[in-house]
């Protein structure tokens, strides 16, 4: 097993969610300070206890030097902080730079902290315009790109070469709705068919309004911790088993392979860290910005053979009642999806799941789990293998 | 709120150039015996500073395409056709299938390139299927069509 040694000796002790959906009440500079303290005291411990902080910028809410903001805001004076900024990988980079700056001696116990909010900050075009332009400024965005857009080329070079259908990516919809519906607190609950996903508006084809994420408000906020102040935790620890990246490009134009991510990068480097294989994984929490993202995940991490992801998720697999469950919260399709903290309520609902507080979805027997996020247009990739039980 | 214009650098300035003279010119790196796009200082694969400007065929295929239902903002107006295009001589580029019927699209299509423009001074590459005849502009005019 080769192990990298970034992580060998800390866990994730602490974890904090906002509420989620449309949230006007609060900033999204209000809501990082909220899950900040919140994911603190679910650790057991005070702002005193932490020496380190780690959060991304929020499109609503732009601030310069983000995390200092934060933490002045709480009158706080962390020996570490630092601003990530990935787009959507930015939530698991930040944990591993997190573990980096605990193996490296800069902190012991580190908040990684981001929220945004799209929905009740901006407007719909000011959301979709701040967004687009992760597209070139002069050779993409000139000729009007959406994301969606973006995400229906490469829908539409996988139909082309592997006969995948609309109906294929429909399933991915359908399966994180099914979760979402038994999540109290997802923006989206109503159960939807593979029908209500082909019949909706569409957006770029062959992308629907329903293959598409949600726009949301929305923080989450993790702690990690040196592994000698693991022991006595208030809560069960939650190890990191192994990590990896990958980063293929940054413009979708300049992708040298449409159906092919960097997420074959980052899992294998993921699966060498821990030792695991992709058989060993009990729960998935994938990237599902839209649901072509998450076909294309589902292949390149190893659940199934490459250009096999539609007929993976039309066997219902990924669903409640599965043996691969996938995004049980419901995902960014169905529970929340407030931007660059997107993929951080995957690995708050991961945590859950491996400590065993689900509530009415708790799974049984779950020992791992997989949480994978990508930002740019499916260009830079972070894998995280989770697990409850200390390695060492 | 206009449609974005690309205010080109000095490295890049030969591409608009050519561009508003109805000319296709993507830079060569002699080492490497390829084209390469977009402009660099550097050729992104030898590194070699050594590009030299030569004008391509215009012709390529569509590598994929969406047609864009909701508008990016109300400088455009949908439906329009995005793809990405793979150039007969290498490079890849994304731009706008110009003219042309959803229906009529597919993957492998070819195209050639004409040109149309986003400014006073910028002209910017499109696309048009095979065989279509060329007479309008292209798909949308931010200053001159309705809003979404």
């Amino acid at each position: 097993m080769a192990k990298t040694g970034l992580h060998d000796d800390c866990a994730l002790i602490g974890m904090a969610e906002s509420d989620v959906g449309i949230v006007p009440d609060k900033t999204p500079r209000e809501l990082c300070v909220q899950v900040t303290l919140d994911a603190v005291r679910d650790a057991g411990l005070t702002l005193e206890d932490v020496d380190g902080l780690i959060t991304c910028n929020a499109f609503a809410e732009p601030i310069m030097y983000h995390a200092e903001a934060v933490a002045e805001y709480l009158g706080w004076q962390p020996k570490h902080c630092v601003t990530v900024n990935t787009g959507g990988g930015t939530t698991f980079m930040a944990i591993k730079m997190a573990a980096a700056a605990i193996a490296a001696g800069m902190a012991h116990t580190i908040v990684i902290a981001m929220a945004d909010s799209l929905r009740s900050h901006m407007t719909r075009e000011q959301a979709m315009v701040v967004q687009s332009s992760s597209g070139h400024p002069h050779y993409e965005q000139p000729y009007g790109p959406t994301v969606p857009a973006y995400y229906a080329l490469l829908a539409r070079a996988h139909m082309d070469r592997f006969g995948t259908t609309e109906e294929h990516f429909a399933y991915a919809a359908v399966s994180c709705r099914a979760w979402a519906s038994q999540h109290p607190k997802a923006q989206k609950r109503d159960p939807i068919s593979v029908e209500d996903v082909m019949g909706s508006r569409p957006i770029a084809d062959p992308l629907k309004v329903l293959d598409c994420s949600l726009v949301s408000d929305g923080g989450a906020a993790v702690v990690i911790t040196r592994g000698d102040r693991v022991s006595g935790s208030k809560q069960k620890p939650i190890y990191l088993l192994g990590y990896g990246e990958g980063h293929a490009y940054e413009h979708i134009s300049q992708a040298s392979d449409l159906t092919t991510s960097a997420a074959v990068m980052s899992g294998q480097a993921a699966y060498a860290d821990s030792g695991l294989t992709p058989n060993d994984m009990d729960l998935l929490q994938l990237y599902d910005c839209f649901t072509p993202a998450l076909l294309i995940q589902v292949e390149d991490l190893g659940f199934c053979a490459k250009g096999e992801g539609g007929d993976w998720l039309a066997s219902g697999i990924s669903q409640p009642g599965g043996h691969k469950p996938l995004n049980t919260h419901g995902g960014m399709l169905s529970y929340c999806h407030p931007g660059n903290p997107g993929a951080m309520f995957g690995l708050t609902e991961a945590m859950l799941q491996l400590r065993g507080q689900a509530g009415a979805r708790q799974l049984s027997g779950i020992n791992t789990a997989l949480c994978h996020a990508q930002g740019g247009i499916m260009s830079s990739h972070a894998t995280l293998i989770l697990g409850n039980e200390d390695p060492s | 709120m206009s449609r974005p214009i690309p205010r080109p650098s000095p490295t890049e300035q030969p591409f608009y150039e050519a561009c508003a003279r109805g000319e296709l010119k993507l830079q060569y790196c002699k080492p490497c015996t390829r084209f390469l796009f977009y402009p660099r200082t550097h050729c992104d694969r030898c590194h070699s500073p050594q590009l030299d400007w030569e004008q391509v065929s215009g012709k390529g295929t569509i590598a994929s395409y969406t047609v864009v239902r909701r508008a990016v903002s109300e400088a455009f107006t949908a439906p329009y056709i995005i793809a990405l295009i793979d150039l007969a001589e290498g490079p890849r580029m994304m731009s706008q299938v110009i003219n042309a019927e959803p229906d009529a699209l597919a993957v492998g299509h070819t195209v050639s390139v004409d040109f149309a423009a986003w400014s006073d001074e910028i002209k910017l590459p499109v696309f048009r299927l095979q065989g279509v005849p060329s007479e309008a502009g292209p798909s949308h005019h931010a200053d001159s069509e309705g809003k979404t």
